[in-house]
């Protein structure tokens, strides 16, 4: 008797746990001929609420953490994926894919995630300054995380375009709260399982599928979140997104159609956006 | 012994003590009568020909007409900013567009004199801020940014930075000119053209500014001035063809402008209200840091984005440092902002004294006690008198709203966690004090205020090689320094 294979229930992930929607709502996933082939958990504004709340509980204890184990936490994330590459190869053929462009994703994914993990030590340096000011001062200038982050993911490629968008947000010591690709969601929550085994803190990434034109409004207007990557919003929205970002002068980057393969997908200017220059002053004497 | 002779009675009677003014003369400045907008190298009326006159706060009297320029306005000065923009401006090499701004500062330097007498007559600062601050400094900013014209690719390796186009700039009543610099520097040296509104109630610096670019020689449209009220502002940052907004003011102005620009490609910096926590520990030095809490709040009488003005002291010297600050506060002189004597000059207008009013009449209410020195104001202009609340509580208005007036709310704390929490417990995020003795505490508590500026036992201090800005609701993007630059630019991964 052949064996009944063991399916996976796509859930979303908070607070380092993987709930179901508290709305107990799914919605389907298709494969590139129309066929479901999972249901994924449907988020609720409530879940958003979760999220980012778990997000703030998480944030300042990550970006307390030295930038140092921040690029080792997100180098062992790359090393998570590296070793799941075949699930992820597979997931993203289920999308439709030439297995070669399935391949060729996985692998700029993780090179991406590298990229990041590296300037983790580093993007302080280039980003931050020593200023001769004219007077006995000591006076320096320095970036800092802003605290927690709400990120539209690109809806294709659903994996790279996720890791290009969530790395740069991660890795100065924000948190965040990511609505996933609507059409393609599988990858991105077998990659909150990526998160979860690479030591990564609970709450640093929250994860929700379901719907962006549900979830956006919520995420731009709630008070508790200081910045919003749009890369993945739909473009008719952002306007709308923007102005009830601006109740709390929230960072907003909006990049409109990026190439996600190429190199200039990847700035430290990514991370700069969503970081902070404080300068300190102090006087200088005998 | 003769009584004539004793030494005691010679010639004169006793010593007057009595107080001797200082003034600093008006006559090195002219005013016209009435003054146009700038637009595209010319002094020009405004469509609607209406003109409103600049008031002088310290004795009510006018100072001249202005253009009240509208949406048509703002529309003609962006066209000639568009035009100088692609004809000269941005195709300049750096190296020239650098020396024109190495002009403007010279002209500023040697002019410094004369702009900070007008600045004090249109603003109500006292002449010794304007003279040895504000002036200094903004040519400081010109010279600082001319040197990076021509080094903008040192500045971001790796980005082949670009300029944006047009920028529209609106500048506050509290320092016009030098946030005229902070604005125009950067713009300028990155090859942006420029639109600037200054404030309804202090235009006129920026316009002898204007002719001051024109002394320079700096092409025609490269930088325009639009005066006129907030709906010329708001015409200005709308404006289809304005690539860059770049705004400081109130915080409430700064989310109008942040929605009226979503879903455009505008670039943004906004540099907008404070609540700055200035924290006393008790191993600080208590006569240095009352001169920094006093230099904090009522610098420019209180009317500052940055200023200390809630007051945080450990429990167990809030009663000394208290005494030592009421003390100090009976030796301020308010009056005549043209007096070189003068520490706290006139309240920049009737509506802005009407705020402060409004605001110290409700800490009074909420049970927060009052402490005024006895001082005469002058009869005619706009004054308040420098004031301290004691007896606190982080819930009433006067510590969590922002009062933009010589008023200092003082709380208390017992340990460093409690100070950085109370710190910390706004929705703005523009400058944070520090005062202590201990080197690892200032840096232990530098890391955690959520503050864009941290002043550790001094306070106040403004360089144009350090970057000033806020963190949450005071705002975002970097005015001064390397990182002053970069809202200016576009370029790869930007």
């Amino acid at each position: 008797m052949s064996r009944l294979d063991v399916r996976k229930t796509y859930k979303l992930y908070i607070g380092g746990a993987f709930p179901r929607s508290e709305s107990g709502r799914v919605h389907p996933a298709h494969d590139g001929q129309g066929n479901v082939v999972a249901r994924v958990a449907q988020a609720s504004r409530k879940d958003l609420r979760d999220a980012v709340r778990a997000a703030r509980e998480a944030q300042e204890a990550w970006a307390g953490r030295t930038a140092y184990n921040r690029a080792q936490i997100l180098y062992r994330v790359a090393e998570m994926l590296e070793d799941r590459r075949d699930t992820f190869e597979a997931q993203l053929a289920i999308d439709g894919r030439e297995e070669a462009a399935a391949q060729r994703e996985v692998e700029v994914a993780i090179d991406r995630l590298v990229w990041y993990a590296g300037w983790a030590d580093k993007f302080a340096q280039v980003m931050g300054n020593l200023n001769p000011v004219a007077g006995p001062f000591f006076n320096i200038s320095a970036p800092e995380a802003t605290g927690v982050v709400g990120v539209a993911a690109p809806e294709a490629p659903p994996l790279l375009g996720l890791v290009s968008v969530l790395a740069p947000v991660i890795v100065s010591g924000n948190a965040a709260v990511v609505v996933a690709s609507g059409a393609w969601p599988l990858t991105a929550v077998t990659f909150t399982e990526v998160l979860a085994t690479s030591d990564l803190p609970g709450g640093v990434v929250n994860l929700l599928t379901g719907s962006k034109e549900e979830l956006l409004p919520w995420l731009a207007g709630h008070m508790d979140v200081n910045g919003l990557d749009l890369a993945g919003s739909p473009r008719e929205m952002i306007g709308e997104l923007v102005t009830s970002g601006a109740e709390n002068l929230k960072r907003v980057r909006t990049d409109a159609v990026v190439d996600w393969y190429a190199d200039d997908a990847q700035s430290p200017y990514r991370i700069a956006s969503f970081t902070e220059i404080k300068t300190v002053w102090h006087p200088k004497g005998r | 012994m003769d009584e004539s002779l004793s030494p005691a009675t010679v010639s004169h009677g006793p010593l007057d003590w009595s107080y001797a003014e200082s003034k600093e003369s008006s006559s090195i400045v002219t005013i016209p009568a009435e003054q146009g907008l700038y637009i595209g190298g010319e002094f020009v009326p405004a469509r609607s020909e209406a003109t409103y006159p600049s008031v002088n706060p310290a004795t009510e009297g006018h100072l001249g007409a202005v253009a009240e320029g509208g949406a048509e306005d703002a529309d003609l000065a962006v066209r000639a900013a568009r035009s100088a923009y692609e004809t000269t401006w941005r195709d300049m090499p750096g190296k020239e567009r650098g020396k024109y701004l190495y002009r403007i500062a010279r002209l500023l330097q040697e002019r410094s004199r004369e702009f900070a007498v007008l600045e004090t007559m249109d603003g109500g600062k006292p002449i010794k801020e304007s003279r040895d601050f504000d002036l200094p400094t903004s040519a400081a900013h010109f010279f600082y940014y001319a040197g990076w014209a021509d080094k903008l690719g040192y500045a971001f390796p790796g980005v082949d930075p670009r300029p944006l186009g047009v920028a529209g700039q609106v500048v506050p009543w509290n320092f016009p000119m030098l946030m005229l610099s902070w604005k125009v520097a950067p713009a300028l040296a990155t090859g942006n053209t420029v639109v600037l509104k200054p404030s309804t109630t202090t235009p006129l610096t920026a316009l002898e500014f204007a002719r001051l670019t024109r002394e320079a020689g700096l092409p025609d449209g490269v930088f325009n001035v639009l005066t006129g009220h907030g709906d010329a502002g708001a015409a200005l940052v709308a404006h289809p063809d304005v690539n860059k907004v770049a705004f400081t003011g109130s915080t409430e102005v700064g989310r109008i402008i942040q929605r009226a620009i979503a879903g455009t490609d505008k670039k943004a910096t906004l540099e907008l209200g404070g609540k700055a926590a200035h924290i006393i520990m008790d191993d600080a030095p208590i006569d240095q840091a009352v001169e920094g809490i006093v230099n904090g709040i009522f610098f420019n009488q209180g009317h500052v984005c940055c200023a200390g003005s809630r007051l945080l002291v450990q429990e167990s010297i809030a009663e000394v440092v208290v005494e030592r600050l009421k003390r100090r506060l009976d030796t301020l002189r308010v009056g005549d902002p043209l007096d070189k004597n003068t520490d706290l000059g006139a309240i920049n207008s009737a509506d802005q004294l009407d705020k402060i009013k409004e605001l110290v009449g409700a800490g009074t209410a909420e049970g927060a006690e009052i402490y005024q020195p006895a001082c005469r104001l002058p009869e005619k202009g706009w004054w308040f008198p420098p004031t301290l609340f004691t007896e606190v509580s982080q819930s009433h208005r006067i510590a969590q709203e922002e009062i933009f007036g010589p008023v200092l709310s003082i709380m208390t704390f017992r340990t460093p966690d409690e100070a950085i929490e109370k710190a910390n417990n706004t929705p703005y995020g523009l400058s944070a004090g520090v005062w202590t003795s201990k080197g690892s505490r200032i840096l232990w508590m530098a890391d955690r205020l959520k503050a864009g500026v941290v002043w550790s036992n001094t306070y106040n201090q403004f360089d144009p090689t350090s970057p000033f800005g806020g963190y949450k609701e005071s705002g975002f993007g970097r005015e001064g320094g390397r990182h002053g630059l970069l809202p200016y630019m576009q370029g790869v991964g930007l």
